[in-house]
């Protein structure tokens, strides 16, 4: 059974219909890229997996022990972001409000996983430094280490990589590509870069309002060719 | 000097202005870390303008003041959060009309009633208007902002730094965020009537921008911020009862703009450390 299950899924955005007709499912520890160019849809059809906004219609169905809660969201990061007083260490753990349930501080054991997912990501030394005063990349770890305390088994990022340097980019791609590979980490990736999705992904979607390529990496260099 | 000031605790009024303006001050502050990082300041200002309108009718029609303003401003509170979500690009636009309306309509109601000569009272705030009812209510409103940043820090902070996330993690964004402007509203009308319309926003915007002009960490922002402010307003009306003539509400800022102006240039040495 896969984790999550979309059967014709059409959602709206400003009353317009964004995505329609979406059928696609997200197996465990599979790697996705989904590529589309800008105003394809493919941040609504996120928000709305990730339950964020409600289809218009269709049906998103969870399975295979996954929790709505527990998925690793990284959403487009906003401006007000940037310049925000944060020490490090407050944005990581505040990925580990859906374990707090109601209680009122972090448990040692909470606290210990938030710095478990710091040191994978190189950033356990920058834990007690102002996020505001990063590097772009660096934030962007920092938000990936957030995104690791509160998922189990799936992370969805949106443009991860949209606003990174080359080189900070393709550390970040080694990182996923660990989890990947290591903790058996199912992604889900927007992006607009081809060439990272033909090397690293599993699977590639191309989305335009709906579905028009869904496969395997190699199927997808195929159909580029003949699309071309 | 010194003395002149403190004799005038003895009155019962400057007792209930330390008290109610303490606490305000405090609950301003702690609920403007969260706004004024959201980009919300606008909704501090429209509100008190609200006030300014609902003041006024209620002054017209001879009701208890708080008893029309506090649910009037309430509701304003939430249908300005819903502007400033459904309509991004014209949320500005729409708080500013929304607020200039209240207060022509606040306006026009004194004028037919009571006459112009009380409208400086309510735009810069009168000390002598605080009641007994306004003590109890600063004290209840105190308890709730402490409890909620207490109780329920990481999750203020969750949707102060991140809303989409927050929510995606199953934190209830909406119920958190209108439990927060309701409490905004309650703190703007029982601090407008001694700070002012015009400078109640001033509690809610000046001490995070303080704070945030020395400290990096939200935690620290936060705990300066309630520290700066309750300062800041025993500072200004101390100040304004040792120079007679001198409105409160008025100090109060005047000491805030001043201590900001001391944080930026402390903020400004640290980092070039």
């Amino acid at each position: 059974m896969a984790l999550m299950t979309l059967r014709d899924v059409t959602v709206a955005f400003e009353g317009h219909a964004a995505v329609e007709h979406v059928s696609l499912a997200l197996r465990r520890g599979e790697y996705t890229v989904m590529l589309g160019r800008n105003g394809s849809g493919k941040s609504t059809l996120m928000r709305a997996m990730l339950g964020l906004v409600r289809p218009k219609s269709g049906q998103i169905r969870i399975g295979d022990g996954l929790r709505r809660d527990r998925i690793g969201y990284m959403p487009q990061k906003t401006q007000a972001q940037r310049d925000f007083p944060a020490a490090v260490e407050e944005v990581v753990r505040s990925g580990l409000i859906n374990r707090m349930g109601r209680r009122v501080f972090y448990t040692a054991e909470e606290k210990a996983r938030a710095l478990e997912n710091m040191r994978l990501l190189g950033i356990d030394g920058l834990r007690k430094a102002s996020y505001a005063t990063l590097s772009g990349g660096q934030q962007q770890r920092v938000l990936l280490a957030r995104a690791l305390c509160a998922a189990d088994d799936l992370l969805m990022l949106d443009e991860p990589v949209a606003a990174l340097d080359p080189e900070a980019t393709e550390g970040f791609y080694s990182i996923l590509r660990l989890l990947h590979t290591q903790r058996g980490m199912a992604i889900l990736m927007i992006s607009h870069d081809v060439r990272a999705a033909v090397r690293d992904a599993d699977r590639v979607i191309v989305l335009d309002r709906a579905v028009r390529f869904d496969g395997a990496r190699e199927a997808y260099a195929q159909w580029r060719k003949d699309n071309a | 000097m010194l003395e002149t000031m403190l004799s005038y605790l003895q009155y019962p009024f400057m007792q209930r202005a330390l008290i109610v303006g303490a606490l305000v001050s405090l609950c301003a502050a702690l609920l403007g870390v969260s706004l004024v990082l959201k980009r919300y300041s606008m909704i501090g200002d429209g509100l008190s303008h609200v006030g300014f309108c609902a003041l006024s009718v209620a002054a017209a029609a001879n009701l208890a003041p708080l008893v029309v303003a506090i649910p009037v401003v309430m509701v304003a509170a939430f249908v300005l959060l819903r502007l400033n979500e459904r309509t991004r690009v014209k949320g500005d636009a729409a708080i500013a009309m929304f607020s200039t309306t209240a207060v022509a309509v606040g306006a026009i109601v004194i004028s037919m009633t009571k006459g112009m000569g009380e409208v400086s009272d309510y735009l810069f705030g009168k000390i002598l208007s605080l009641t007994d009812s306004d003590v109890a209510i600063s004290i209840a409103l105190c308890v709730a902002v402490l409890a909620i940043f207490i109780f329920l820090y990481h999750r203020v902070f969750a949707i102060t730094f991140d809303e989409p996330f927050a929510r995606a993690t199953g934190t209830r964004v909406g119920a958190l965020n209108t439990l927060i402007a309701l409490l905004t509203a309650v703190t703007i009308v029982i601090g407008m009537r001694m700070m002012g319309t015009m400078l109640i926003s001033s509690l809610i915007i000046f001490p995070p921008l303080t704070a945030m002009r020395v400290f990096g960490r939200f935690r620290d922002v936060s705990i300066g911020a309630g520290i700066v402010a309750v300062f800041c307003f025993l500072a200004g009306i101390l100040l304004s009862s040792y120079f007679e003539r001198m409105p409160a509400g008025a100090c109060v800022v005047a000491v805030n703009a001043a201590m900001f102006v001391v944080f930026s240039c402390v903020g400004a040495v640290l980092r070039r450390r």
